[in-house]
């Protein structure tokens, strides 16, 4: 049961899906159309186009594609990696956790937030100064380019294909549910949408799409927020006093419940949730959209400054809700307080917003919702496609030699791949559970992408063998975790008992991953060993100090 | 030829200067973190029922959301620290460096 519940948690918190777990079925009925949703949601929609025929225009080169040509500032790329890492599970389920939980949802939000100040003092610079358009461009500096470019790729698409099915089944159930259109309808949309930006406007109008959506989510949340708590005359005293005396936990809604009883899931989902985070390709990425170490530090700073607030926000959010929703018979099915909300547990955020600023507010809010999925998906299709055209197109199977307008080929033929791939999947996957599937996502970024990144970074002594094993046996082993844990082995597979006895890999396959690393490069005696550590000193002055670093092109 | 320039940074003596200063100020500021992040977690996992009490006598503020509310902001101040240190006094070091390296004859 608790680990259930704690991996229903780890997949909402991880951007995921908005349905899961037990306090949160979605009722998955579809609601009546919402007009002043969709309006809204047209209206981001001509605005995103028109930036991504501007962006088009612009996007000329690889570095154009991929990485806006280094050309966005550190607050716009804090916007941006802010956009791609607020996902509309954050908006909608950790107000539901809120609401339902109380403070477990407050402590789950700082883990979802203390990864930043660790990815900015140990990772930030060295990304910027070290890589061009993936994170592979670091972990092969100085490395086989074929064989850890083919393994970093490999990695970085099976973390970015298992993150776009859980947010393609994820966004057709939400829109089901908020704008009232039919699931495959929804996959369609939100697929297509996501091939034109990508394809035409490559990482300027990805960027664009994600810098709109976050102003748009702080701006929606923040209002609901003001609106929502003004009836408590902003007196968090007040708030505490009246929903603690109608909530059914009472006083010990603020203490912390039953989520982190279990210490061994809970320290595995912390490093998941931390350190796959600093292994996710499409973040990693974004740091490489701005022009120098500067502003990649400052980008951090600004990040995390926005979703330290919006956590805030939320959490709030969720607890005015406790009152304002949870006290207001309109909002339960058969209008009898303490009933099914309506729409399922994930609803209240809209709820409270229709409550405090009516149907336009609602319609605003659940566009942002909309909004907040393309922005999500289109940056997992660039990532994706920059795996196949720059890694192993451009660099493997070319070895450098593909020009320009080849590889930006591909990369378009690959982001459609992605798009249709995501569309096929989205579809198969509707009715299956996927709980998994975030989850393991994570659980691949910190298990493989993430120590061979930081040890290429750090340890002078990797080498290839060690880097290749490393690799691998992160991604197998995490895949393997998650694959004998109840969430596929009983809930998929419906075998009677998990053989890996925790949902959470990262605990577990990270060593693994390390000790393989380890092991497998101070055993290397080989000249190719020797000549790769040679090579430390040229490419740690690099990361240092940033001389010889891919700069920016406008 | 940039293998040249790396060699020349690297005597450098501000170069040891430059990771040495940033890189105990980064681990300190990393460990600081870490430390109060998984520590807190403890409390969580060890005491709950003390988090959940209020302040003080007559507040409603508990003590688990005043403490987390103080991490989360500590945490941001501390990306301000040292994104100010790093983008002044460090940027600065390593412009320097980089000129100097520039500068030798061949």
């Amino acid at each position: 049961m608790m680990s259930r519940v704690l991996s229903a948690l780890s997949l909402l918190l991880l951007h995921g899906l908005a349905f899961a777990g037990p306090a949160m079925d979605a009722g998955g009925a579809k609601q009546a159309t919402n007009w002043h949703a969709i309006i809204m949601f047209l209206i981001f929609v001509a605005m995103t186009m028109g930036i991504t025929y501007w962006a088009a225009s612009r996007t000329k080169s690889t570095a154009d594609f991929y990485t806006a040509g280094g050309g966005i500032t550190g607050f716009q790329n804090g916007l941006a990696i802010a956009g791609d890492y607020m996902s509309a599970a954050t908006l909608l389920g950790l107000t539901a956790m809120a609401y339902t939980q109380g403070y477990d949802a407050y402590i789950y939000m700082l883990a979802f937030f203390a990864g930043w100040p660790i990815i900015l003092f140990l990772m930030a610079e060295r990304l910027r100064n070290l890589g061009r358009f993936t994170f592979a461009d670091i972990t092969s500096y100085r490395l086989d380019q074929g064989k850890v470019r083919t393994m970093a790729a490999i990695s970085s698409l099976v973390v970015v294909v298992f993150y776009l099915i859980a947010q393609m089944v994820g966004a057709g159930q939400l829109i089901k549910l908020l704008f009232g259109l039919d699931y495959n309808i929804a996959i369609f949309v939100v697929g297509i949408l996501m091939m034109v930006y990508v394809t035409f406007g490559g990482m300027v109008a990805t960027t664009w799409v994600q810098i709109i959506k976050a102003c748009m989510l702080l701006f929606g949340g923040t209002v609901t927020l003001i609106l929502a708590y003004s009836q408590f005359g902003f007196s968090f005293t007040d708030l505490l006093q009246k929903v603690e005396a109608v909530h059914k936990l009472g006083p010990k809604l603020m203490a912390p419940g039953s989520l982190l009883a279990d210490p061994v899931t809970a320290i595995s989902l912390g490093l998941g949730l931390m350190f796959g985070t600093a292994g996710l390709p499409h973040i990693l990425m974004r740091f490489f959209t701005v022009g120098n170490a500067k502003e990649a530090r400052k980008s951090v700073l600004y990040a995390s400054g926005f979703v330290g607030f919006f956590f805030n926000v939320i959490f709030l959010m969720g607890l005015c809700a406790v009152i304002i929703v949870g006290q207001n018979p309109d909002f339960f099915e058969g209008g009898e307080v303490g009933k099914k909300l309506i729409g399922g547990g994930n609803m209240v955020a809209m709820h409270l917003a229709k409550a405090v600023g009516g149907n336009m507010l609602l319609g605003f809010l659940a566009a942002v919702a909309f909004a907040t999925i393309l922005a999500v998906v289109a940056g997992l299709a660039l990532a994706g496609a920059s795996a196949i055209s720059h890694d192993i197109y451009a660099r493997v199977i070319r070895k450098g030699q593909a020009t320009e307008a080849e590889e930006i080929r591909v990369s378009r033929f690959a982001t459609i791949g992605l798009g249709l791939l995501a569309i096929v999947l989205g579809i198969m996957f509707e009715k299956m559970n996927i709980a998994f599937m975030v989850g393991l996502a994570f659980g691949v970024a910190a298990a493989a992408n993430f120590p061979v990144l930081i040890l290429s970074m750090y340890w002078k002594g990797l080498s290839t063998r060690g880097a290749l094993w490393g690799g691998y046996g992160g991604v197998i082993s995490a895949v393997l975790f998650v694959l004998f844990s109840k969430s596929v082995w009983v809930d998929v597979l419906g075998n009677k008992a998990a053989l890996f006895p925790y949902t959470q890999p990262a605990l577990f396959a990270m060593p693994i991953a390390f000790i393989l690393a380890y092991v497998m490069s101070k055993s290397d005696t080989s000249a190719r060993a020797k000549a790769e550590s040679d090579a430390f000193e040229d490419q740690y002055v690099r990361a240092q100090t940033g001389f010889g670093a891919s700069g920016a092109s406008h | 030829m940039s293998s040249v320039m790396y060699e020349r940074m690297r005597v450098n003596p501000k170069f040891q200067e430059l990771v040495r200063k940033r890189g105990s100020f980064a681990w300190t500021l990393a460990a600081i973190v870490l430390v109060l992040f998984y520590g807190f977690f403890l409390l969580v996992a060890f005491s709950p029922a003390l988090l959940g009490q209020k302040i003080a006598e007559g507040s409603m503020w508990p003590i688990g959301y005043t403490i987390e509310l103080c991490l989360f902001v500590f945490f941001w101040l501390t990306t301000v620290v040292y994104v100010r240190r790093a983008n002044g006094e460090f940027d600065e070091l390593t412009q320097q460096l980089i000129k100097e390296a520039q500068k030798e004859k061949l």
